[in-house]
């Protein structure tokens, strides 16, 4: 179902069968997310960040909140967090296919497109399939 | 350098003035202040201030007249406050002039602020998405290091709790009614694991103070207060701050560490030394990471300062003692400020109801705000 929906923007995660979220490695070595724009990517590779990371900390939107949030109407809260790619980066990101209560320091996660509204797609991470 | 003091000291009330504009909420505090220090806007040698969402503090010389002073605007989000004082005390210490004005306005629409992602630097898709929100980072932080340094919910309570009790013996204090913990506890979530109580809201509010130099104090007689030192920082690699889609896994320091050491070094004395601390508590977790990152408490040990109660007014450190930013709402240009004014307040005993007993000697305070600044300012009596 989300590949026909449509990114909601252009070169966030990688166009293959197992997509992945697209860093840069700047010319010090460091991996930042996401891969930057205009004079700030000069010298800067394109990276692939790992699918597989570890939770750092979490949260759950409960209220709407103002624009430029474009989500679906009815508001329906979701939770996000940063992902720690081991060796990498640390990625603020939606997380999917579960409750708050379900999250823990340190568990295992894994990258997913999942849907965001009707048309559009994004990314997120959810808990690593055991 | 020059010793530079604070002589007077003027606050609009904050929290909602419907009628009044923010600037005019700042000539309000700015003819306060004067009076305060018993001088006439023809002293004033220069002066700077701004607001992030009320406009430019120097048109105010329409209302106090135009005398031809340098009035310099300062935009530098939450620390405009903290950035108008630093450059009036460097005015003063240089020499150039012997008073100087440091004014920060504001008056924010109702609901949490919802900041554009251009003017951040960042991609539209991270507002559009919702997650470009500042109670989300807060919530993100606190959530972490209640984790790793085992800080309960309840902790997160008692701050909030403390906050409402003295803000009730601030007049210039928004919320001014107690709320008990449970209520503070059971209050809808906002973010998880951060109540509706445990936030503070933005609002509106002006503050101004009056520096001087010591002749100018001497010929006043001036009730002052000295600046032992005054440091703002931006932050340092690896530091996980407020709208960023992604942190350095190396974690780095922390611009609230980094401003904290230098003010410290500067007035030449140390956390154990400070009598009274206002610390930026945009909510209730926030005020927890700021002890321990401006070095009165090690990570983890807040559980027990807490529930000891050494935060109160009448506690070891007393910490915002007018309710902070939970009671009395977060004008972004003025909070900053209103943290020195309370200083101020306390230092020359002034305090009422919230006074911290003792005739405490040197008070601390600090600012945070985005994209990852932190500005302190120490005084002594």
């Amino acid at each position: 179902m989300t590949q026909l929906l449509q990114p909601i923007a252009e070169n966030l995660w990688t166009n293959e069968a197992e997509p992945a979220l697209l860093g840069g490695r700047l010319p010090n070595g460091k991996i930042v997310f996401p891969y930057p724009s205009g004079d700030a990517a000069e010298g800067v590779e394109p990276y692939r960040l790992s699918r597989k990371g570890t939770l750092w900390s979490w949260t759950r939107q409960d209220f709407q909140p103002k624009e430029p949030f474009e989500g679906p109407e009815p508001f329906q809260p979701y939770l996000l967090g940063y992902v720690e790619l081991p060796g990498e980066v640390i990625v603020e990101t939606r997380i999917v296919d579960c409750v708050l209560e379900d999250l823990k320091l340190g568990m295992p996660m894994e990258f997913v497109v999942a849907p965001f509204d009707a048309t559009r797609a994004t990314y997120a991470f959810r808990p690593e399939k055991a | 350098m020059e010793d530079v003091y604070i002589i007077g000291a003027g606050i609009h009330p904050f929290g909602r003035t419907d009628g009044r504009s923010g600037r005019d909420q700042g000539v309000y505090a700015v003819r306060q202040a004067m009076a305060d220090a018993g001088i006439d806007w023809t002293d004033v040698g220069c002066a700077y201030g701004g607001s992030a969402a009320a406009g430019s503090a120097d048109i105010m010389v329409n209302e106090l007249g135009l005398t031809g002073l340098p009035f310099i605007n300062v935009a530098n989000g939450c620390a405009t406050g903290g950035s108008a004082l630093a450059s009036a005390r460097n005015a003063i210490a240089a020499g150039e002039f012997d008073v100087a004005l440091a004014v920060g306005f504001d008056k924010h629409p109702r609901g949490a602020f919802n900041a554009k992602p251009r003017e951040y630097g960042l991609p539209e898709w991270y507002g559009q998405t919702g997650m470009m929100l500042t109670t989300q980072f807060f919530a993100l932080k606190i959530q972490r290091y209640m984790q790793l340094h085992g800080i309960s919910r309840e902790t997160l309570g008692r701050v909030a709790e403390k906050a409402f009790r003295n803000g009730v013996h601030a007049d210039h204090a928004w919320r001014r009614s107690p709320v008990d913990l449970e209520t503070i506890l059971n209050s809808p979530m906002v973010n998880d694991p951060l109540t509706k109580y445990m936030f503070c809201a933005p609002a509106e509010g002006a503050v101004a103070l009056i520096l001087a130099s010591g002749k100018k104090v001497r010929e006043l007689g001036a009730d002052a207060v000295r600046i032992a030192s005054v440091a703002v920082r931006t932050r340092p690699p690896g530091s996980f701050e407020v709208f960023a889609p992604s942190v350095d896994i190396d974690n780095g320091g922390k611009p609230t560490i980094l401003a904290s050491k230098a003010a410290f070094e500067q007035a030449g004395i140390g956390p154990e030394d400070i009598s009274v601390a206002q610390l930026q508590d945009t909510e209730s977790g926030a005020e927890i990471m700021h002890m321990a990152e401006n070095g009165f408490c090690k990570d983890g040990d807040q559980e027990q300062w807490l529930r000891e109660g050494r935060t109160e007014v009448t506690g070891k450190l007393p910490v915002n003692t007018d309710g902070g930013c939970l009671a009395c709402g977060e004008p972004i240009g003025a909070s900053g400020l209103r943290q020195v004014y309370e200083n101020t307040v306390q230092l020359r005993g002034r305090g009422g109801g919230r006074q911290v007993p003792g005739s405490p000697k040197t008070a601390y305070s600090h600012v945070y705000g985005a994209p990852g600044l932190s500005g302190v300012c120490i005084l002594e009596r």
